[in-house]
């Protein structure tokens, strides 16, 4: 600490520090005890890294352009996308496994154009003002909803009776200290619930440059990363929220975009400007989904045999891993 | 005996038992029969003393009686009543006749209380319950971060613009938008043999639509408009001019991949008229960019 400490005193005082600072090779800035010197040294050991980050840069570059053509192609830069551990259920889409088990699956009367969706949407007891409003404006943007208040109803006594009146989905809003924070969406007639965080939830008036109000056509639906099976069956359950033909007059297109297991939701007017430019305009609500379960019937916490649940210890180990 | 233990308790020294409060003293004692600090309610300071206790659902009638004051471990006598409420009512009775008429009444009063509670707990289970889960702050604080940093990664709007535009380009729009260029160059560069009947019939179809009065209307001002009907409108050029319309078309795109969507309208236009000096212009600009 005594041979370490060798240069600082003078150093301390003068406020130039000097172009080149040799530190003797046993030196390290975390052995000063006073703060305030160390963290001088610290800022000056710092100005000299950048110092030194950028010289090489620099050299690199020259280096490059003296190369010119026979120069190496730049190195892709890794992103988490790239270094994602590869995960064994992405689907492939030629692959008949898949295309069968869709073509039979819950949502197979939907794909096939028997079923028309009619939606149910609902919030937890008590709802409050941002949660009725956030419920409005969902049902604005999909078509053929109807928003109901829960006045203390038992979920699995609701849906029977939905059923019987030929809703095929049920949308329950959670709410928390006054947000909306939770979202199941279940399949009617037998079908999956998926049970998601819902978070960011931005209301129409929240969202600057808004558009007008969103209309009654039928948007388009865009379903981004979906790649693995459990994405592919919520990208589904996702696209049987919405009529099978779009209006394209309308020219209305809801996103939802998978990115490193958060589902984004948007909602857009668009308008071609040109056919290599497209504006658009954002209008409606936007919120973003976790998922947290996915159950095979409807809705049942106790009884339900889950397909996949969100387990924290098991799932999060690794940040290059997702499961959407 | 029970006169000494309150004179000290109740009024002068300290009983760990007693909460006061500005109105009233309450007495903490688990044994203690109306809960107040009182000379007739104090379980220390009587010695026959007799309460009604719940446990897991079922009472039970707690006694304690001079002959066991010495004995702390046996001091309280336990006597299970019946789920009955009356048999209940009479049990007490039973248990302690001969009692004081305080005691008595108190403990029956008590035992009502604690059925009825009882009786809304069960009816409380049966309905829904709210199960209230904790948030952990670390685990919030990282998902929020995550998305964060995901929808930065996700760069939302280029994505959709890409998505609608991949979907214009395979034509699931059908006829709405007429750009059909795009789609006619690929097709072109593609597919020889197909893309001339696809020019045709759209070449044919224009014809329907536009007549010659647009073509005359374009010819004489420059019209780019940013509206997509009158824009690419192709020029009914017959199909001997179609190798060179390739040939052109492929400059145009280039001209147009510069950016320059202005240039498009006038230039293609004039193009079955001046075809000559369009191709001069557009070459030397093409080796430009390939330099």
């Amino acid at each position: 600490a005594g041979g370490g400490s060798g240069p600082v005193p003078g150093d301390g005082t003068d406020p130039p520090a000097p172009e080149r600072v040799l530190f003797p090779p046993t030196f390290s800035v975390s052995e000063i005890k006073n703060k305030q010197r160390r963290h001088f040294m610290f800022l000056r050991w710092k100005q000299q890294q950048r110092k030194e980050k950028l010289a090489l840069k620099k050299k690199r570059r020259k280096e490059r352009e003296a190369l010119g053509d026979k120069a190496p192609p730049k190195a892709i830069p890794k992103t988490i996308e790239n270094q994602r551990v590869y995960d064994e259920t992405t689907v492939d889409p030629n692959d008949e496994e898949v295309a069968f088990d869709e073509a039979t699956d819950e949502f197979a009367p939907y794909f096939n154009r028997q079923t028309v969706p009619k939606i149910l949407i609902t919030t937890s007891d008590r709802p409050r003002g941002r949660t009725v409003r956030f419920c409005e404006q969902l049902a604005t943007v999909i078509p053929n909803s109807h928003v109901y208040y829960r006045r203390g109803l038992a979920l699995k006594r609701i849906i029977p009776q939905c059923i019987a009146r030929d809703f095929t989905d049920l949308i329950v809003i959670n709410e928390d200290r006054k947000i909306p924070n939770g979202l199941v969406l279940s399949h009617l007639p037998d079908g999956p619930t998926a049970h998601f965080r819902m978070s960011s939830v931005r209301l129409r008036k929240e969202i600057k440059r808004k558009g007008k109000e969103p209309t009654e056509h039928v948007p388009e639906v865009i379903l981004n990363n979906f790649t693995t099976r459990l994405g592919h069956s919520i990208g589904r359950m996702f696209a049987a929220l919405f009529p099978h033909d779009p209006q394209f007059i309308g020219r209305q297109v809801a996103t939802f975009h998978n990115q490193r297991d958060y589902i984004f939701f948007r909602f857009h007017r668009y308008i071609f400007k040109s056919e290599k430019k497209v504006g658009i305009q954002e209008l409606g609500p936007r919120f973003t989904l976790k998922l947290r379960s996915l159950q095979k019937g409807t809705f049942d916490s106790k009884f339900g045999e889950y397909e996949w649940i969100h387990k924290r210890r098991e799932m999060d180990t690794s940040r290059r891993k997702f499961h959407l | 005996c029970p006169q000494v233990v309150w004179s000290m308790l109740g009024n002068r020294q300290f009983c760990s038992y007693k909460m006061t409060t500005k109105t009233q003293n309450f007495c903490r004692n688990e044994y203690n029969l109306t809960g107040l600090c009182n000379r007739s309610s104090c379980p220390l300071a009587n010695s026959q003393y007799a309460t009604v206790r719940e446990e897991k659902g079922r009472c039970y009638l707690y006694m304690k009686t001079i002959e066991r004051a010495a004995f702390p471990r046996r001091l309280w006598e336990r006597v299970l009543l019946s789920k009955n409420y009356e048999k209940a009512l009479e049990e007490i009775d039973e248990n302690l006749i001969y009692w004081p008429r305080f005691i008595r009444h108190k403990c029956k009063q008590r035992f009502t209380k604690i059925t009825q509670y009882l009786i809304r707990i069960r009816k409380l289970t049966l309905k829904r319950q709210r199960k209230l889960v904790p948030l952990r702050r670390k685990i919030e604080r990282r998902e929020n971060r995550r998305e964060e940093k995901a929808l930065i990664a996700a760069q939302l709007d280029n994505a959709i613009e890409k998505e609608l535009l991949e979907r214009l380009k395979q034509d699931t729009y059908g006829d709405i938008y007429n750009f059909p260029i795009h789609a006619f160059d690929k097709a072109l560069q593609q597919q020889d043999a197909e893309s001339e009947s696809e020019s045709d019939a759209e070449r044919e179809e224009e014809d329907d639509d536009e007549d010659e009065d647009k073509r005359e209307f374009v010819e004489a001002e420059d019209s780019e408009l940013s509206d997509f009907e009158d824009m690419d409108k192709l020029e009914t050029s017959s199909e001997e001019e179609q190798e060179e319309e390739e040939e052109v078309e492929k400059k145009a795109s280039h001209s147009k991949s510069k950016g320059k969507a202005p240039l498009k309208g006038p230039a293609r236009r004039k193009r079955p008229y001046i075809e000559i000096e369009y191709e001069e212009e557009t070459e030397p600009s093409t080796k430009t960019k390939a330099a």
